[in-house]
């Protein structure tokens, strides 16, 4: 691409967007060349920042008449590679519309524009006693925006739903630069209902310009149980228990030995480094309530095999008792030059056996993993531990990260729980879906996009790339399985 | 004293069926036991009977997931579920003991939990489906997060059997509360009403459903005995015996007459737009079911204009459009939606709108 045309294309948007906002020095523009996913770079013509919605779609529309492939932005923190910039395209960064344009009270409700910091809601209502549920683990950096795109979710998200359950209302500017507005502030939806297939499709369908959220009061009372165990089974085989029991915990996580090692050399949250798993439980609801299920939660954890059982004391405590959960992949990153983050989704009985696998995986390759895992809802992350200077280890680490994904499937399970596809798990999704599966995603896009521009090249592998993908593992003497139950 | 549910797969009939209907141009309705025909638009297709697809495909209590074929009879799930002590959250309304699962999530209707727990969108996790070219295609899982491709499996909530027939279905399941008691309260009108269930929104009490009628506001507390006995000390009210199926399954008196009912859908906090008019009012404030307004393209201008919408769900004219209309863009949209799963138009030709 010559530095003409990209002079040429910055006069274009600068007819309509402030000097500054059109990003096209070399310099400037490697900020935005990788998302979380740093592995994939990419510099992208020109990055674009509209400052309100009538801008949004003046770039749609100017796109739309240069055919120019736009990738939307919020805070770059997508583990997929989705804000991965397109070459020969534009990346509309959303992050200077970030203002909070009205908070109901009464409704309990926020209007909020996209580029707003998923944190920034909850601490611009808590003085009214609110919060705003959905909290990833990147929640002080990523913004609503992204959050809508990659259907988020955090480690309250058993109990309190994903992104997909705390969104009301969307505006959306599509393709050909026109708003569209998918209201549910009603609670109820006129024709198709639009908004699960807005959410979570990572930029594909249109460009989120607002945002209406949903806001929860804030707890009487949460507290946290530890239950530490001598074996990962034990502790998977508990939270089933919890949940037989009738309880469904605000959040239950899990960490596996080299995952507690990792975070207590961080943080030094207390947590036992001899232990194979700890699950960390957390309850809410009133005092008396919470009282009441943690004496039951400790129950079922003791008759599960538990070791121990640590009731967090205070309110600082159970923040200590969290922090090393919330810095676990951080502390990673300490022991490890790299670390490649996997975000598949199992049937929890199938815990046990997958772990197992993986440890075998991770002997095979010679690759260390630790695992956090959102337990309560089956989501795991294991971490390759891993080095990129290394000739040839990246690559080992995705086969391994791969043959996790696909171990997932295999188990009735997915290859994304929360962190999308992107340009990551395009090999993966080859996998999952049949071609007319894959067929009906494509027929979808061109109803909202028929020119796709809309971060071209994420998301849905193209059918010839799921032929060779699928022919390569075929050759490798590996059929991916290929009658599984994809249910 | 288990339920025990038939086993009949009839999936490849339905798919030779699909297939012999597109080569010859043919359209169809799909029914399942017909308990909610009557809502959406009256079609002119040679009926599908879809009931005798039905099984449990899977039910693991501990995952709080089960896995339906979708002729299974509602009501003989939710026995099943109550037996392991769990129920669907979005308390669905039956209208007819043969109710289906594939008719519960094609309509999309749900009970007073609704407002509090979550739409029957929300529980979804996947679906089996049979397209417009006679393909099976699945979307969406059996597991509780899953972002991988578009989250088709949700958008079959409430399409009405326009995309296709719902061969199978995932459904997340939540535990059944240990207790529940319904508080009645004199609230002489309707924004009395709702300025009241707001406001109580804003403490995390542990509420699953209100309503209000003629001067009187219901609210039911469900969950823990202690969470439970808390909140209904702190909220007061009358304790009463109350059954909310007979709401649900619209058998009070209220829902007894013959003239045109319609259901407004309105942002919750909207003030009555009604007043002086007979209404039943849920969801908190989100759904009111509003009696004898035949002019109802009046009353949808003015509902729009607050953010809600109209539709006309019993007893209205034949030539009244049961949903509110789309706008022009929307509807464009929505009809490509349509032929991008159903090309030729097979099922439930205009049950939406026309061309959906
Ligand atoms: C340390 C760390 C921890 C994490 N923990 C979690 C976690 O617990 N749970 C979880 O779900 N995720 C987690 N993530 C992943 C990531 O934070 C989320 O996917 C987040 O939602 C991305 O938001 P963002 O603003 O950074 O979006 P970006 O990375 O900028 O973009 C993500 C995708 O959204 C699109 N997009 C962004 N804004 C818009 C818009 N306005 N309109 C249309 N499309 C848009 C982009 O094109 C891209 O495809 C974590 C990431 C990190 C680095």
């Amino acid at each position: 691409m010559s530095e003409l045309r990209r002079q040429q294309l910055a006069v274009r948007f600068r007819e309509f967007l402030p000097e500054d906002n059109v990003i096209d020095q070399r310099t400037s523009l490697a900020t935005y060349e990788c998302d979380g996913l740093s592995a994939y770079r990419e510099q992208p013509l020109l990055v674009l920042l509209p400052e309100d919605t009538a801008q949004v779609r003046q770039v749609m529309r100017l796109c739309r008449e240069l055919r120019l492939p736009v990738v939307g932005r919020g805070a770059g923190t997508s583990l997929s590679g989705g804000a991965l910039p397109h070459a020969d395209g534009v990346v509309l960064s959303l992050a200077k519309m970030n203002r909070i344009l009205e908070v109901d009270e009464l409704a309990r409700t926020a209007v909020v524009e996209p580029g707003v910091r998923n944190l920034a809601i909850s601490e611009a209502v808590v003085a009214k006693g609110l919060y705003y549920a959905p909290d990833p683990s990147s929640q002080i950096a990523c913004s609503i925006g992204g959050n809508v795109a990659e259907n988020a979710g955090g480690v309250h998200c058993l109990k309190y739903g994903l992104t997909l359950h705390n969104i009301l209302a969307l505006k959306v500017v599509g393709a050909d630069g026109e708003m569209f507005e998918i209201d549910q502030r009603s609670l109820h939806t006129d024709g198709y209902d639009l908004m699960p297939l807005l959410i979570g499709s990572e930029g594909m369908l249109g460009i989120v310009v607002e945002v209406t959220v949903k806001l929860l009061p804030i707890p009487r009372c949460a507290r946290v149980v530890m239950g530490v165990f001598d074996s990962v089974e034990k502790a998977g085989d508990s939270v089933a228990a919890i949940i037989a029991e009738g309880i469904i915990p605000a959040g239950i996580e899990m960490m596996d030995n080299p995952a507690i090692r990792a975070a207590e050399d961080f943080v030094h949250a207390n947590y036992p480094i001899e232990a194979e798993a700890i699950l960390i439980c957390e309850l809410d609801g009133t005092e008396q309530e919470v009282s009441a299920q943690i004496e039951r939660v400790e129950r079922v954890l003791r008759a599960g095999g538990a070791i121990e059982t640590r009731l967090a004391k205070d309110e600082a405590e159970r923040l200590l008792f969290w922090s090393g959960r919330k810095a676990a992949f951080p502390a990673v990153g300490r022991i490890s030059p790299d670390y490649y983050c996997i975000d598949g989704t199992i049937p929890r009985k199938s815990l046990a056996a997958v772990l197992a696998e993986v440890r075998r995986l991770s002997e095979q390759y010679g690759l260390p993993v630790a695992n956090v895992f959102h337990a309560g809802d089956g989501n795991l992350h294991p971490l390759i531990l891993y080095d990129a200077n290394i000739e040839g280890e990246l690559e080992r680490t995705e086969e391994l990260g791969s043959k996790i994904l696909k171990l997932c499937i295999h188990h009735g399970g997915t290859i994304t729980g929360e962190h999308g596809v992107g340009i990551e798990k395009l090999g993966e999704m080859c996998v999952q879906f049949s071609d007319a599966e894959r067929n009906q995603f494509h027929a979808l896009r061109e109803c909202f996009d028929p020119l796709k521009i809309l971060n071209p090249g994420k998301a849905i592998p193209t059918l010839a790339r799921c032929a060779e993908h699928n022919a390569m593992h075929v050759r490798g003497g590996e059929l991916p399985f290929p009658e599984l139950e994809r249910f | 004293m288990t339920v025990v549910l038939d086993d009949v797969d009839i999936e490849r009939t339905l798919q030779e069926k699909i297939a012999e209907v597109a080569a010859s141009g043919g359209q169809v309705e799909i029914v399942g036991s017909g308990s909610k025909r009557f809502y959406g638009e009256s079609l002119e297709a040679m009926p599908l009977d879809v009931s005798a697809h039905c099984g449990i495909i899977d039910y693991d209590p501990a995952e709080l997931v089960i896995t339906l074929r979708a002729g299974c009879k509602l009501a003989q799930v939710e026995t099943l579920l109550a037996e392991r002590r769990q129920m669907f959250g979005f308390e669905p309304p039956r209208f007819g003991e043969g109710a289906t699962i594939g008719g519960m999530v094609a309509t999309g209707l749900a009970g007073p939990r609704r407002a509090f727990a979550g739409s029957i969108r929300d529980f979804v996790l996947g679906v089996k489906l049979l397209d417009g070219r006679g393909q099976v295609l699945q979307f969406g899982g059996r597991v509780i997060k899953n972002v991988a491709g578009f989250d088709v499996s949700r958008l079959m909530v409430g399409a009405l059997g326009t995309l296709g027939i719902i061969l199978e279905v995932s459904i997340r399941v939540v535990p059944q509360p240990e207790t529940e008691v319904t508080l009645a309260y004199e609230h002489v009108s309707v924004d009395e009403h709702i300025r009241w269930v707001n406001c109580l929104g804003s403490e995390p009490y542990p509420i699953s459903a209100s309503l209000w009628h003629d001067g009187r506001s219901l609210l039911r507390l469900s969950g823990s005995e202690q969470g439970v006995r808390e909140a209904s000390a702190q909220l007061g009210g009358e304790e009463i015996e109350w059954d909310w199926s007979e709401a649900n399954e619209q058998r009070l008196d209220f829902f007894g007459r013959s003239e045109p009912l319609s259901r407004v859908s309105l942002p919750p906090t909207t003030p009555d737009l009604f007043p002086g008019k007979s209404q039943l009012i849920e969801w908190g404030g989100a759904q009111r079911w509003l009696f004898g307004e035949a002019d109802i393209g009046a009353v949808r201008d003015e509902v729009a204009g607050a953010g809600g919408s109209v539709c006309a769900f019993r007893h209205h004219a034949p030539d009244v459009p049961r949903f509110h209309p789309l706008a022009p863009a929307m509807l464009t949209l929505q009809r490509n939606i349509k032929a991008s799963f159903d090309p030729v138009g097979i099922f439930n030709p205009g049950k939406l709108y026309a061309g959906l």
